[in-house]
């Protein structure tokens, strides 16, 4: 077993070497650098294991143990699309402004960005990366927020980074028009490592979507990570929606670095893959920043999903508001990990976490922890985390008005997800998320 | 319309209820009043189909059929509607949603047409006047955030909506401040007509101020201690309960009976 996976993770490291290969002569030293050193880093700690307390309750052997083929040396990136399929994942708001990836690369025949204004840069990152002009502010922001010395998945990303995105928000300009990204994957075994740079400058502002989805039932791998730049008076909408294929693994790591008095909407939702975890940091090191980060995960059958959060209040004046709602049915699994730092120098900080679960299945099961750890004295911090099933006094009400008892139980499963999803500004997407819940839901009504 | 026949009920193995006997007919008001524990609140559960309560004994006609058979959704759907004492929260459903639900539900059981969004707006929007809410609680879920006299209002929005034929009030005057008591007695007076019944449950005589039955039944220890009109009410307001205690001796020995 042991030999077995070490030859998985030598495969990645083959993977490694073809990309540094195929980049010869246009290569940027700090880029190869960095790199090089993920990889070694990646070598040394391979992928998590349960021994790991960050990692006790999912286990990754499945992904370790299976031989995944990194898209951008797959010719599978460049095959046909399935639009219809596709279609379902698009938003009205976005036809002028998505980046399209298709098995982990960019396709640009199905992207545009003629609505985003001047000055706003979204490219794929290894474009990027190759323009003089955006080279700098890479190298500096990129993989300062997401550590990929604790986390095996980051560090297998950073070192393969090639595809992504890079989104630049110039000082003072608002975007009205939200950006989508959206990584469409279908290939088996098909292995991506979506990698995305969110820079915005002072006092601007925008809206991203970041999307997940999949036109069919394959088993892949989705690695992703995302770091946010937020400066000085920045605010910035973020939309995570993960509709991966119920067989596809799905990591992900979101790193947000808050500046003075900015603000960040995280909105996470979590409906697909077989097996998913999602580490979310958001570091408040600059006085008067404010984030909101909502979550809502749906899974059901033998889905497993995992979030981790880290909320770090390194200066006073500080808001963090965190709602984490999740739904779970049939032999489904979900963990709650969120941390809530408070450091010494934090006073005034006003922070709020809440997990609340439903479970629609004697079968399903939760692992909440909520951890607050406060180190400021002067502060406003509260807590919670709930799992329960839907309660017989509300069921009762409901039927009292003549609502049939299965229907009654849907109703208050949607109002359960509307907390989450009944806040989000974009239109289309509540209404793809409202459709998304009422046809689970009518699958379980006639089960 | 409602015949309850010696009605014993209770709930967790506790007797509550001792032998009920009550005619309710259509056009009729009655009260149900008596000291805390009494029972009241109990035989209003018990005739919504409430499953935390059992029946061990006796029977409930409503308009000739076996009600205790039937369960809760369907009994509403029949006509029967329960204004709850404390009406619960649904977070993240609409007013206007769940009216329309509701509403909907009761028309495809009678067989006839459902109402699309923008038709029930209308007629939400004309039976709301009854209880005098605007079209700002319609968008909001229902029940969260509202005040105490508001989940009432909404209760009896909710009656207005469904239109029953015999209505139970579980103590639908806690709590209220003046105005809101007569704005929810002012609905409930509106929507009452020969054709429907309402039964009142409450422990004081002030929402009789408003609402006039023409029989109040007063509960105590599970059974009907007296019976009588409306002046019964008044009364009970001057001489209190316990004067009732005092007079009916018999009603002490009626659980031991029982057993």
């Amino acid at each position: 077993m042991v030999t077995e996976i070490v030859r998985r993770e030598n495969s990645y490291r083959q993977a490694f070497l073809e990309l540094q290969e195929r980049r010869e002569g246009e290569s940027v030293a700090w880029l190869e650098r960095l790199r090089a050193g993920a990889m070694e880093r990646f070598e040394e700690s391979g992928f998590p294991s349960v021994k790991d307390e960050e990692w006790k309750y999912t286990n990754v052997a499945a992904i370790a143990a299976l031989d995944f083929q990194p898209a951008s040396l797959q010719t599978s990136a460049e095959g046909e699309v399935d639009l219809q399929g596709l279609a379902l994942f698009r938003h009205l708001e976005t036809a002028k402004s998505q980046l399209v990836f298709f098995n982990g690369k960019l396709r640009k025949e199905l992207s545009a960005l003629t609505a985003i204004p001047e000055g706003v840069v979204a490219l794929d990152l290894s474009a990027a990366i190759a323009d003089e002009r955006y080279r700098e502010i890479i190298w500096k922001h990129l993989a300062q927020q997401a550590d990929y010395v604790v986390n095996g998945f980051t560090a297998l990303n950073t070192a393969l980074i090639s595809h992504g995105a890079f989104v630049y928000i110039p000082k003072d300009a608002i975007v009205s028009v939200p950006l989508n990204l959206l990584f469409i994957s279908d290939g088996a075994h098909v292995a991506s490592f979506p990698r995305v740079l969110v820079v915005a400058e002072d006092n601007s502002s925008a809206t991203l979507i970041e999307s997940y989805a999949s036109t069919k039932d394959s088993k892949y791998f989705t690695n992703a990570v995302v770091e946010i730049v937020l400066k000085d008076g920045a605010s910035l909408e973020h939309y995570k929606l993960q509709r991966e294929s119920t067989e596809a693994f799905h990591i992900a790591t979101t790193a947000a670095d808050l500046g003075r008095n900015s603000r960040y909407d995280a909105t996470t939702i979590t409906f697909g893959a077989q097996l998913s975890r999602h580490d979310l940091h958001v570091t408040m090191d600059h006085e008067g920043a404010e984030c909101w980060v909502d979550g809502l995960y749906l899974v059901t059958g033998s889905q497993h999903t995992d979030t981790h959060s880290v909320i770090d209040h390194r200066k006073p004046h500080c808001t963090s508001h965190q709602l984490y709602k999740g739904i779970l049915d049939g032999k489904s699994r979900a963990v709650f990990n969120g941390k809530v730092f408070v450091r010494h120098d934090a006073q005034k900080t006003d922070a709020m976490q809440t997990n609340k679960n439903l479970l629609l299945s004697n079968e399903a099961r939760v692992d909440t922890k909520p951890q607050l750890e406060i180190l400021a004295d002067d502060v406003k911090c509260a807590h919670g985390a709930a799992v329960g099933q839907i309660e017989e006094d509300e069921l009762f009400y409901l039927e009292t008005r003549g609502i049939h008892p299965d229907l009654a139980r849907n109703l208050l499963t949607y109002g359960f997800a509307e907390e989450v999803i009944g806040k989000i500004k974009i239109d289309s997407i509540r209404q793809q998320l409202d459709e998304a819940v009422l046809n689970r839901l009518n699958a379980r009504l006639e089960a | 319309m409602l015949e309850i026949k010696n009605l014993y009920a209770g709930i967790d193995g506790n007797e509550i209820l001792k032998g009920i006997n009550l005619t309710v007919k259509k056009g009729e008001i009655h009260a149900i009043m008596g000291p805390n524990g009494s029972g009241k609140s109990t035989l209003a559960k018990v005739l919504a189909g409430h499953p935390a309560y059992q029946v061990t004994k006796g029977e409930v006609l409503y308009e000739g059929k076996n009600l205790l058979e039937m369960p809760p959704d369907e009994r509403a759907r029949e006509g029967i509607f329960m204004a709850f004492q404390y009406p619960i929260e649904v977070p993240g459903v609409s007013n206007a949603q769940f009216l329309r639900l509701a509403y909907n539900e009761k028309r495809k059981h009678l067989g006839e047409e459902e109402l699309d969004p923008l038709e029930f707006k209308d007629l939400l929007k004309e039976r709301a006047k009854v209880v005098e809410m605007d079209a700002s609680f319609m968008t909001r879920s229902v029940n969260e955030g509202f005040s105490g006299g508001e989940k009432k209002r909404n209760e009896i929005l909710q009656m207005a909506v469904l239109q029953p034929k015999l209505a139970v009030l579980d103590e639908t005057d806690s709590g209220l401040d003046i105005d809101a008591l007569r704005i929810v007695a002012g609905g409930v007076n509106q929507l009452h007509n020969p054709e429907n019944a309402v039964i009142l449950v409450t422990h004081y005589q002030r929402l009789l101020d408003y609402i006039v039955p023409q029989f109040v039944h007063v509960l105590a220890n599970g059974r009907i201690a007296k019976e009588g009109g409306k002046e019964l009410a008044l009364e009970l307001e001057q001489k209190g309960y316990d004067w009732l205690k005092a007079t009916t001796p018999e009603t002490s020995g009626a659980g031991a009976q029982a057993k």
